[in-house]
């Protein structure tokens, strides 16, 4: 393993239980410090399953996962919290928090089970909102939200937790052109930071935007990982997508579509 | 003040109006900008007046005066009406915090302390008490407690075992179940029961009621009460993160399945001591966390003070009312389904009630 490695995971398998087919099979991956990694397949390649096992929310029957080069279990849950973020995929909730409320709710790793958020705390819950540039919605109950301000809040409370490492759920599901563009920013600001980010898509496109190296999945396996343009040739794609795919050349950049 | 003043002068009607707007708005002004501070001092009042509301001598009201020296009325008020008193509070607070512990756990804001099982598990051990056990309070409060408690372990348990589905909706699906067959024992039993002796007092009890509550149920109840509704106080804020979902809490450093298991057992085991004492008493769990919320907002950590208090309020309001209204006693769990029914139709109208998806 290589001391780079802000997470690894070695021969890892997991399976839900009651279902035959296993969701995650002999993965082995390192995702490097500072740079973001693309979790790229298609629905139902075990992607979210992957981002699961990476957080620790689900335990791999077989292999493990190392943190900074040591395993979970050094850890405890507090110091595991303060280094990994998730900001999931549409999250639901279901009741009426004002928005800072919400983003306060990042500081609970620095606080003990009785503690409540200080000043200091609202400091950091300010400063992660206007990070992402809903300072002024500060006030307003997140369910009022539309569904690309919610996703913004919910990396504001991401980054109010102050984590190394940051795994996105297919960060720009339901979102349009303008709040991607938005989210974009915010991901290379934060790769400018130096925090390590993995995110699954299963959009070629945004690994190509976005990913410094993707990791090509399908069917619970990982096909192939690399740097993302060297990776995503249209003979990968159309295997791992099951269609005919084609890549083009824009600028110098990719530019991937059906054929 | 000048113009106050000169409104009298215009006649005294718009002058009492005035008067009477301008203390209402005073009231809410003050319940907006010390929220605590006035549910605090509502609650002292409420207390206060409860000592002198009753029955005796005379419906209504005991004078200051005549207690000053009426010994029967001394007694009266230190051994039947001060711990039914603290009782009534005890199960307000108790239902009203537990309603807004359960209704955050399982994300679900139509939810109350009567959905893991805990009231017809009561009510079943109440049921079986009365018919086997001679249904004298001792055994009717231990064995209404013991099924309280055996409906949650068994909800709980059960919630374990099923194959599908998160644990929430396994816990929700379970409980439905355990009610349902204790509710069905209790139809059994009530089928058994004799109708003319022992059937009313099941009936009855499951009306819900403090009548015959004493200072050494107090002291039974006390201990259990206090420390689940101190421990949901401290942990207030932490109801927040675990009213999300369970990935989001995880990240966030919760053991969201631990800890909801131990939020859940402080307060429905609070809730299932009331019940065991005061027989099926509804609505302050679904209602009183819906003005909480409505008053000081979703974060748990300004309006589960608030839930608390209000529970208090609302239950000590509706027992003065069951002990006093009539010569005899009214059952408790009538006027609280009653008021807590039309309180929650209206809010529902005023669109004060809002329930997500």
């Amino acid at each position: 393993m290589s001391a780079a490695a802000a997470l690894s995971v070695d021969g890892l398998h997991f399976s839900y239980s009651g279902s035959k087919e296993p969701a995650l099979c002999d993965l082995s991956l390192e995702i490097p410090v500072g740079q973001v990694t693309a979790i790229l397949g298609p629905n139902g390649s075990g992607k979210t399953t992957l981002l699961r096992v990476l957080l620790g929310v689900l335990r791999p029957a077989r292999g493990q996962v190392l943190l900074a080069g040591q395993p979970r279990e050094n850890y405890s849950r507090r110091q595991q919290s303060r280094l990994i973020g998730l900001v999931p995929q549409g999250e639901h909730v279901p009741f009426d928090y004002s928005v800072l409320e919400y983003v306060l709710l990042g500081r609970a790793p620095y606080l003990s089970p009785l503690e409540m958020p200080g000043e200091t705390d609202r400091g950091i819950a300010l400063q992660a909102l206007d990070t992402v540039g809903l300072g002024h919605l500060r006030e307003r109950p997140v369910p009022n939200l539309s569904a690309g301000e919610r996703q913004l809040v919910a990396i504001a409370r991401a980054l109010a937790q102050d984590p190394a490492i940051l795994l996105l759920d297919e960060p720009t599901a339901h979102l349009d052109l303008s709040n991607q563009g938005h989210l974009l920013e915010i991901m290379r600001a934060l790769a400018a930071k130096k925090v390590t980010q993995v995110f699954s898509t299963h959009d070629p496109n945004l690994a190509v935007a976005m990913a410094d190296r993707t990791v090509l999945m399908r069917k619970g396996r990982i096909l192939d990982a690399g740097p993302t343009e060297a990776l995503l040739t249209a003979e990968r794609l159309s295997a791992t997508y099951d269609t005919a795919v084609h890549v083009y050349r824009v600028d110098g950049r990719c530019l991937i579509a059906l054929r | 003040m000048r113009i106050e003043k000169s409104d009298d002068g215009a006649g005294p009607a718009p002058g009492c109006d005035a008067h009477a707007a301008h203390a209402s708005h005073g009231f809410e002004d003050a319940l907006h900008r010390h929220p605590d501070a006035v549910l605090i001092l509502t609650l002292v009042v409420v207390l206060l007046v409860s000592i002198f509301l009753g029955r005796y001598p005379a419906p209504y009201f005991l004078s200051p005066a005549r207690l000053m020296h009426d010994e029967l009325a001394q007694r009266l008020v230190l051994t039947l009406r001060l711990p039914r008193i603290v009782a009534a509070c005890m199960l307000g607070m108790a239902l009203a915090a537990c309603g807004s512990v359960l209704q955050m756990i399982f994300r679900n804001p139509l939810v109350d302390p009567g959905f893991l099982g805990v009231s017809q598990g009561a009510a079943f051990g109440a049921a079986l008490s009365i018919i086997y056990l001679g249904g004298t309070p001792l055994t009717l409060e231990a064995s209404a407690a013991l099924f309280a408690y055996l409906g949650l372990a068994l909800s709980y348990a059960l919630a374990r075992r099923i194959r599908f589905g998160g644990w929430i909706l396994r816990l929700v699906l379970s409980g439905i179940i355990v009610s349902a067959l204790f509710s069905s024992g209790v139809g059994v039993l009530k089928y058994m029961a004799d109708p003319l002796t022992q059937l009313p007092d099941i009936v009855f009890w499951t009306m819900g009621g403090l009548w015959s509550v004493g200072w050494d149920d107090v002291l039974y109840l006390l201990p259990v009460v206090l420390g689940g509704l101190i421990l949901v106080y401290l942990m207030r804020w932490r109801l927040n993160l675990l009213s999300l979902d369970d990935d989001t809490s995880f990240s966030l450093g919760a053991a969201p399945g631990r800890e909801r298991a131990l939020l859940l057992l402080a307060a429905v085991g609070a809730a299932a001591a009331v019940v065991s004492v005061a027989g099926i008493v509804g609505w302050i769990g679904l209602l009183i966390p819906h003005v909480a919320r409505r008053l000081r907002g979703a974060n748990a950590q300004a309006s589960l003070p608030a839930c608390m208090l209000l529970g208090a309020i609302f239950a000590l309001v509706c027992d003065d009312l069951a002990r006093s209204l009539r010569p005899g006693e009214v059952p408790l769990g009538i006027l609280t389904s009653l008021l807590g029914a039309l309180l929650f139709l209206a809010m529902m109208l005023r669109g004060s009630i809002r329930v997500q998806r």
